[in-house]
């Protein structure tokens, strides 16, 4: 499955709440970021935990996301401070307004 | 399956067949809580069972032994010395790190370079997530809730804590090891080290400089802010 | 704000960083060691995703009191039962037995 997002493409991660194993912190969830690096595709965590196979494996991403975008303004970190995350695709959409140019 | 597949000759004296499990090596300290005495009881059964052995578990505890921030040191020290090892190391660590001799299966090892602008810091906040097979165990604090919770939200002052303060024209970058990926930092090379050889640069990284909570010792060996 | 899992902390409040070192005690490290061998290619009892979503499913109350260790025992346990490997009234049993001959062996408490 090739993967739906390249380097440079702003991504929201799904605002969704999961019932059991997932790895998508909540602190990032519905927050937008970049994509930064592509670590190939990976077996699903949300099935492996459970012993099931967890195909088809899913891209996965470094996203960055600026501290201010996460926190506006209620933390302890300079202006340009970031934190990246690494999800699977299937925990990320499109930035409809921002998204610079994956595809049409 | 009881029995030693490791091939090694000296393992042949083995604790494989059932009910011997004895003498029981002794704890350095007597069992005195739960979860000491749950350790006990699953380990026997698991022995008596035929799981594991007793001398599998104890060779897992000298391989583990064996995994030490100075392996990691090693590598830092290597790329600060050989522009081509670090390229190599930052394109593809699993590859880089098995040219010293280390292993780092299943995971893939990222390795991400400090720099005058971009200070990276690594954490864990789902769970504990650390480049174990290079590094070893994590330390205590890695694993605490203070360090998971803040350290996203507060990175200035949890850097203050360990005696780290940067300034603000830097872009300090936490890394959340969410995934299939572990994060070995790359620290800066301190100044005035030229024409220091491998293993004297070494003795500067840490493993809280790895790990990005600080940066290398200095060369008269303190910690610097 | 969406529901979250015990273990999913980032950004909550807390307090100072306790920063001192601790060697591993022989028991911690066997319970590490414990749980590398049945992950391993000879046993492959189950990975590391199903640890996470035993642990992860603790109740609050005992997460936060439990050590890294306890709750990897917790999950160490609790798949070795759900694969089949012990039941929980062989682990019950020993675990009484075990007891029982540290107090014997120690009476003073």
């Amino acid at each position: 499955m090739s993967p739906r997002f390249k380097i440079g493409d702003r991504v929201c991660v799904r605002a969704d709440d999961h019932e059991g194993h997932h790895r998508t912190p909540a602190y990032l969830k519905g927050k937008s970021g970049v994509v930064v690096k592509k670590f190939g595709a990976w077996r699903n965590p949300e099935e492996l935990a459970y012993g099931k196979p967890g195909l088809p494996k899913q891209p996965l991403y470094m996203v960055k996301f600026e501290m201010d975008g996460v926190w506006a303004g209620n933390g302890t970190y300079a202006k340009r401070d970031t934190v990246t995350a690494d999800l699977y695709e299937h925990w990320l959409e499109p930035d409809g307004d921002r998204q610079t140019g994956s595809g049409t | 399956m009881t029995h030693d597949d490791h091939g090694d000759e000296h393992h042949d004296h083995d604790h494989g067949h059932p009910h011997d499990h004895g003498p029981f090596q002794p704890d350095l300290k007597e069992p005195s809580e739960d979860w000491e005495f749950l350790e006990i009881a699953l380990r026997e059964l698991l022995i008596d069972k035929g799981v594991i052995t007793a001398r599998e578990v104890e060779d897992k505890i000298e391989e583990w032994d064996g995994k030490v921030p100075e392996n990691g040191a090693k590598v830092v020290a290597r790329a600060w010395l050989d522009p081509a090892f670090k390229k190599r190391l930052l394109a593809d660590g699993n590859k880089a790190v098995a040219e010293l001799g280390f292993e780092f299966p299943g995971l893939k090892l990222v390795v991400i370079e400090n720099t005058s602008k971009v200070h990276n810091v690594i954490v864990c906040t789902l769970c504990s997530c650390y480049p174990r097979a290079l590094l070893g165990l994590p330390p205590l604090w890695y694993k605490s809730r203070e360090y998971r919770s803040r350290t996203v939200r507060e990175p200035r002052a949890v850097l203050r804590e360990f005696g780290t303060d940067l300034a603000d024209s830097v872009e300090v970058r936490v890394v959340d090891s969410t995934a299939d990926c572990r994060f070995l930092v790359l620290p800066r090379r301190p100044d005035g080290t030229d024409g220091w050889n491998e293993e004297h640069l070494a003795k500067l990284v840490t493993r809280d400089s790895m790990i990005g909570t600080a940066l290398a010792l200095t060369p008269q060996g303190e910690r610097s802010s | 704000m969406t529901k979250r899992g015990v273990h999913d902390m980032g950004g909550d409040a807390a307090g100072p960083i306790d920063r001192h070192e601790h060697e591993p005690s022989l028991a911690e490290r066997r319970i590490d060691a414990m749980m590398l061998l049945m992950r391993d290619q000879k046993r492959h009892l189950w990975l590391t995703d199903e640890n996470r979503r035993t642990i992860e499913s603790m109740a609050p109350g005992d997460y936060e009191a439990a050590g890294y260790y306890e709750r990897w025992l917790h999950a160490l346990r609790g798949l070795l039962v759900e694969k089949g490997v012990l039941t929980e009234a062989e682990i019950s049993e020993r675990l009484a037995a075990v007891r029982a001959r540290y107090d014997a062996a120690e009476p003073t408490a």
